[in-house]
């Protein structure tokens, strides 16, 4: 069977399976839609938890970004998995005590006010539009492989699935199949990283095949061998410091509370029987997310490895060491049809240099020595790199298949999530919680559809032209829901003096200074084209950058929440009593709309 | 009655506030100290072929974090169950 065919066979298979699931556990009353009956293991929604986390940011983005940022991209590694840390220990359990369906629910209960209520909702449609943006990115770079197709045609595909699979589902249907999609998705992402970590290093586990010899039999460690052999072209070394210290903390800080603001990780830690299952479900959650992120690292660097092994077969600098473009490998071939990998033959000589032309140094010796008149590489889109891998490395057909498959449920997943948790932000917290109270069932979930409908049609239309790799928006998405939901949640628990004036007006001044940072180098409202200062680290304040600045919204929140609480009335003495009880376990019921 | 209730609920809070503490501790240190404002010193060290630095960058908080939850639900459900607030 060619791998064309394969492909589509497992792929198809898999969905037979997740939508099998969803039909099966077809969501009956609005309860269900939400929060799948309340009755969920806690190693269950640990997983389920895990697969709704990995989106296409984790499983198709991160790997690349790392490939190529080296050690810089461990932002992203340790930002997505310590907010669990956060989120463990400061916020889900007493979220789970207060025993309410959303997050705006619990803020507009803990500050007695409709205006705070309204203000996290709109946090939270805004967060999580822009993290819908990144995921739709990386649904494109899927779908557009899989069907060898262009990235536009995929996207628009991809948009397609994902609104008859969300739609169709609701919380239930979702938690069991993305069980399913966690199984799938670990498997496809581990698999390919053993067999390369074998080949490579003789080691069966990534984690430590990253850190031991080369199979070569030269005793050179892996690293070493990578640093050498990036350098060699011109490319910083993989494993020192690149960027600003200041803006590595500022960007992991931002990564790591923004993991515990957002909703549709929070609504899941709602779902467990007792308070005490809802620590341990963040422990579950973190430790299945722990194998595909600690892994990460190998498949990023190994990728690199054979990346540039494949186009620099030899000394740099001989003439035959440099691959001849009518000899490329086939997966050459397929990304070049997407149009997300491009080659320009610049000096004319037939063959692939591929170097960093922005090193001067490097670039003027490469053109005086060896005639090359510039990097060849024009497009190396780092959102391939993760699909790209298993066909780089020569890996079996049923292995590449199987990457196309974790990929898509990647994130599909992630989408199907937060389409749930706009539309009922919209449906439940906005429609049913403030504009029209006694909206029957029926029209609330209808609502809900509703919505869904218009997040994939404005998230696919901004993916079309994304602000950055995937994950690189997911991180912007992060920024935003650290500069403000996880500051009010934070105050409403821990600072029993903190009030209604004091909750809105620290979310406004959070993710309003955020959001216009954000516009200003990435475009207004993400449209291309509009950005009134360019990208980079010499215009931005202070060095940080626009997916780091959460972190100083959400002090700015902190600060402002604090002051203005102080200047103005306490809180009334039964939701300080609210506070007090949301504290202690004892005491806790199943979770209600009412 | 009541007061006494109040008093342990207080002791209950202050023991949960002095894990965080702990807790939270260890969190930054591993993460932002050892793997990013330390990184150039800690690379001096090596761990196998990973620079140390590196490592606890790219693995080691990780691993760190896992225990950290882990730890912090043990010992919360044992300050539950000493002071009588478990479900």
């Amino acid at each position: 069977m060619d791998l064309h065919t394969l492909t589509f066979v497992v792929v198809g298979f898999t969905f037979a399976v997740y939508i099998g699931i969803a039909i099966w556990a077809r969501a009956g009353t609005t309860k269900d839609f939400y929060i799948a009956g309340g009755g969920i293991k806690s190693w269950q929604n640990g997983m389920a938890t895990g697969a709704d986390w990995m989106s296409a940011a984790s499983f198709i983005s991160m790997a690349g970004l790392i490939a190529f940022k080296g050690y810089d991209a461990s932002v992203y590694l340790m930002g997505w998995t310590g907010g669990y840390v956060l989120l463990a220990m400061l916020l889900a359990p007493y979220l789970r005590k207060f025993g309410k369906f959303t997050v705006p629910e619990f803020i507009g209960d803990r500050f007695y006010s409709q205006g705070a209520r309204l203000t996290a909702i709109g946090c939270l449609i805004t967060a999580s539009i822009t993290y819908v943006i990144g995921q739709m990115k990386g649904i494109g770079v899927a779908f557009s492989r899989f069907l060898e197709v262009d990235f536009a045609t995929g996207l628009f595909i991809g948009m397609g699935i994902v609104f008859i699979y969300a739609v169709l589902g609701g919380m239930k249907g979702i938690t069991y199949t993305q069980i399913a999609q966690y199984v799938v998705l670990i498997f496809a992402y581990t698999v390919p990283a053993i067999f390369i970590s074998l080949n490579l290093t003789d080691n069966i586990l990534p984690q430590i095949g990253l850190g031991s010899t080369m199979a070569d039999g030269s005793g050179t460690y892996m690293l070493d061998k990578l640093n050498e052999t990036v350098i060699a072209l011109g490319f910083n070394s993989y494993t020192q410091q690149q960027g600003s210290t200041m803006n590595m903390f500022m960007l992991t800080l931002s990564l790591m509370i923004g993991t515990a603001g957002l909703p549709h990780v929070i609504v899941r830690f709602f779902t467990v029987p007792k308070v005490a299952d809802a620590r341990s479900s963040a422990g579950w959650a973190l430790f299945f997310i722990a194998l595909l992120y600690t892994t990460a690292p190998a498949v990023g660097a190994m990728a690199r490895y054979n990346l540039t092994n494949t186009i620099q077969t030899g000394e740099v600098g001989v003439i035959e060491a440099n691959l001849e473009y009518s000899k490329r490998p086939d997966w050459f071939k397929n990304w070049e049809k997407t149009g997300l990998l491009k080659f320009e033959d610049k000096n004319g000589d037939g063959r692939i240099q591929y170097y960093n032309d922005k090193n001067k140094e490097f670039a003027a010796r490469a053109e005086s020595e060896w005639g090359w008149k510039g990097n060849e590489m024009v497009k190396i889109d780092r959102d391939i790199m993760v699909l790209a891998n298993p066909e780089i490395a020569k890996l079996p057909n049923w292995v590449i298949a199987l990457v196309a498959a974790g990929g898509l449920a990647a994130a599909l997943s992630t989408a199907a999530g937060l389409l749930l948790a706009i539309s009922s932000s919209i449906s439940h917290d906005l429609l049913k919680g403030i504009f029209i109270k006694d909206i029957s069932e029926k029209n609330e979930l209808l609502a809900g559809r509703f919505a869904m409908t218009g997040a994939i049609a404005v998230a696919g239309y901004l993916g079309l032209h994304p602000p950055g790799f995937a994950a690189q928006v997911v991180a912007l998405a992060f920024g935003l829901a650290a500069s403000s939901i996880f500051p009010a949640l934070m105050m409403g628990i821990f600072y029993k003096r903190s009030n209604n004036i004091g909750a809105v007006s620290g979310m406004l001044v959070g993710i309003l200074s955020t959001l216009v940072y954000i516009f200003m180098y990435k475009g207004w409202f993400f449209i291309p084209g509009t950005a009134s200062l360019p990208d980079n680290p010499a215009n931005w304040l202070l060095g940080i950058s626009p997916g780091a600045f959460g972190a100083f919204g959400a002090v700015l929140n902190f600060v402002t929440n604090y002051f203005v609480s102080n200047m103005t009335a306490p809180p009334p003495a039964h939701i300080q009593q609210l506070v007090e009880d949301i504290r202690v376990p004892k005491g806790a019921g199943e979770a209600t709309g009412h | 009655m009541s007061n006494d209730k109040k008093d342990a609920g207080a002791a209950y809070w202050s023991a949960n506030l002095r894990l965080l503490t702990i807790c939270l501790s260890i969190w930054f240190f591993c993460s932002y100290v050892l793997g990013i404002f330390l990184v150039d010193f800690m690379n001096k060290f090596m761990l196998g072929g990973y620079p140390l630095g590196f490592w606890f960058a790219q693995q080691g908080s990780m691993y760190t974090f896992l225990v950290l939850i882990v730890f912090y639900a043990v010992r919360m459900g044992q300050i539950d169950r000493k002071y009588g607030m478990e479900e």
